[in-house]
């Protein structure tokens, strides 16, 4: 009884509308081949894979940043700290495009990065209209989340768990490694799915950058409005939604497992 | 088996935290090998701070020194002083079971599997978790979890056993066993250990010696017959046990007060004060040759015993015993002997 209002929803916005994405999929002038294309047609299936590349990179390169930030700026109080984390999470707040524009201001044509290089006498380097420039804004706008996610777990890490394993002999390198990171492990897992998940779908800063960018959000943005094929977005739309779910599901699960195991 | 116990040295001992707290005024202090030393004293007196300095996750402010077997260990940190830690929270580690938590410093020190094996074996017998080696930590109970931090920190053979109120979070039953296990384990190992407690029946039952504490600084150092007889001062005589103080003047042949007079053997100061145990008092079957008259105010039936009070006309009621069976009514007269050589002037 009490779960029919969660059902309702899950059945309104997730098992219907995948559903009909799913028919609407097969019902283009390939039929169900759509499907198979994705993984046959070289566009679709580079576009895929530089899509969940630069999701996986824009999560560990998110976990190790913020990990280690996380921790220390949790367990050193030096003046400015509350000061420096409030900075480091404004982008909390920022729309995609605005990510995407701040990637341009420091990596495009006229950007800060290539004047500096060109200053230092090599060439101007560009690459905000790329994979590179998309992935710094994904980091960029990933890290806050999961910056405060983590601070607040290493709050909750008992400094006397650290001190065990020192009065056994644990050096610095086998606390983190024993202590630090099983203890973290739910908060890295459960904030990395997040990421790699928000990292998949973006849209606002990769159709900010775009030219270059082939990743799948892109990809069925211009087969929906350009090519008009709708089947094919939705083919493509259901594959993005399918291997995001999937990826939050196998992260909950591990999160799961783990928090049985350390209780 | 075991190394040979070590000999702690501190001198010159101070810690002053960031805040400006300073928690430990500079402290000198003796630990043999191989004895059990408990550190006794009210909350916040600083023991906590003093076994951290000794276990080297404190340092002490500059002109402090930590010596284990006249060697200054003061700059080195926990990792390589070779000590046991049991902490009050246990703290063992979640994401390992029972067995690997016992082994840990093993692994750490990278002996060969075999050894390893036979020495968590050992341990487990030792503390007789055989049956829960393979269990995770959260499913023991309290006293199961303090028989593991115990048999992690000694798996190591550490040179000294450091342990911070290791029995505070059990209930009462528990920890009488359990303080009985401790006792009789230190014993048969023969390691030096330093005990924090701020119960004095813990600390009387264990330590070999101890140490009273009082706003960062040590009231008295003794063996527990010294500390309980022979308190050096007012403090320490009213935090452990229970402590009479009758006040009055010196006289030729005694000691006179409110109530009467006490057989106290001439002092040669002329005391002011005297204090007495309950222990220490009989109730008075002549009323003649009686020490002391009062009135019973209060009558506590404690089972064993009946802990009374008596008004002898002085500030504080006396606390006496009397065996369970006699029944005293409020109001009633009563006659009380104090011991001579129960009488203590400060
Ligand atoms: N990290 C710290 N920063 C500032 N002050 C501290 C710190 N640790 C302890 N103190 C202070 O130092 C004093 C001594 O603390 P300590 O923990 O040694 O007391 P304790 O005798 O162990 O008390 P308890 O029985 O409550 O554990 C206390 O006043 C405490 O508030
Ligand atoms: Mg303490």
């Amino acid at each position: 009884m009490f779960l029919l209002p969660a059902a309702i929803f899950f059945i309104a916005f997730f098992i219907l509308p995948m559903g009909r994405l799913f028919i609407v999929g097969g019902s283009g002038s390939r039929g169900w081949s759509a499907y198979a294309a994705i993984l046959t047609d070289a566009v679709y299936f580079n576009a895929l894979l530089a899509t969940l590349g630069v999701a996986a990179a824009t999560t560990v390169t998110t976990l190790l940043v913020s990990g280690v930030a996380g921790v220390f700026l949790q367990r050193h109080p030096f003046p400015g700290n509350r000061l420096l984390v409030s900075l480091l999470t404004l982008p909390l707040a920022f729309p995609g495009v605005v990510i995407g524009f701040m990637v341009i201001m420091l990596a495009g044509r006229q950007g800060l990065i290539g004047t500096l290089t060109q200053a230092l006498g090599g060439d101007r380097l560009v690459f905000a209209y790329s994979l590179a420039g998309l992935f710094m804004g994904y980091v960029y706008f990933s890290i806050p989340r999961t910056l405060l996610t983590i601070m607040a777990a290493a709050e909750k890490l008992d400094p006397r768990l650290e001190e065990a394993a020192r009065s056994l002999g644990a050096s610095t390198w086998r606390v983190v490694r024993d202590v630090i990171l099983p203890g973290l492990k739910p908060a890295l897992i459960s904030s990395g799915a997040i990421c790699f998940a928000t990292a998949v779908g973006a849209f606002g800063t990769a159709f900010t950058l775009a030219t270059r960018i082939d990743v799948l959000p892109m990809v069925i943005y211009t087969e929906f409005t350009l090519s008009a094929n709708i089947a094919m977005a939705a083919a493509l739309s259901f594959v993005l939604g399918a291997v995001t779910w999937l990826v939050l599901a196998l992260a909950r699960s591990a999160a799961g497992s783990t928090v049985a195991a350390a209780g | 088996m075991n190394p040979v116990p070590l000999a702690i040295r501190l001198e010159g001992c101070a810690r002053t935290f960031a805040d400006g707290t300073r928690a430990l005024e500079p402290l000198d202090l003796d630990i043999r090998a191989g004895e059990t030393l408990v550190l006794l004293g009210p909350s916040g007196c600083g023991k906590t701070t003093t076994l951290r300095l000794i276990a080297g996750l404190e340092r002490p402010d500059a002109g402090g020194r930590v010596l284990f077997d006249g060697e200054d260990v003061t700059a080195r940190g926990i990792e390589a002083r070779h000590v046991g830690m049991v902490f009050q929270s246990y703290a063992l580690f979640p994401n390992m079971t029972v067995a690997e938590n016992i082994g840990y410093g093993l692994r750490i020190r990278k002996l060969p599997i075999r050894e390893q094996r036979a020495r968590v074996g050992e341990m487990l017998a030792m503390m007789r978790l055989e049956a829960l080696a393979d269990r995770a930590v959260d499913q023991l109970s309290g006293g199961q979890r303090q028989r593991v931090a115990l048999a992690r920190a000694l798996a190591v053979r550490p040179r000294a056993l450091l342990l911070d109120e290791p029995l505070t979070a059990l209930d009462a039953q528990l920890r009488d066993t359990l303080r009985m296990e401790i006792n009789l384990l230190l014993r048969g190992l023969g390691i030096t250990a330093i005990y924090v407690t701020h119960d004095q029946a813990e600390a009387m039952a264990l330590g070999d010696r101890i140490v009273v504490m009082a706003h960062g600084r040590v009231a008295q150092v003794g063996t527990p017959r010294d500390i309980y007889h022979r308190p050096a001062s007012a403090f320490v005589a009213d935090f452990i046990g229970t402590m009479n103080r009758v006040r009055g003047s010196e006289t030729a042949d005694g000691f006179a007060c409110a109530g009467g007079r006490l057989r106290l053997p001439p002092t040669g100061r002329g005391a002011a004060a005297v204090m007495f145990r309950p222990e220490d008092v009989r109730i008075a079957a002549d009323d003649e040759t009686a020490d002391l008259a009062g009135t019973v105010t209060a009558s506590f039936y404690l089972g064993d015993r009946t802990r009374l009070f008596v008004d002898i006309g002085d500030e504080c009621p006396l606390t006496v015993e009397s065996s369970a069976r006699c029944t005293f009514r409020p109001g009633q007269a009563i006659r009380l002997n104090v011991q001579p050589d129960g009488l203590l002037v400060l």
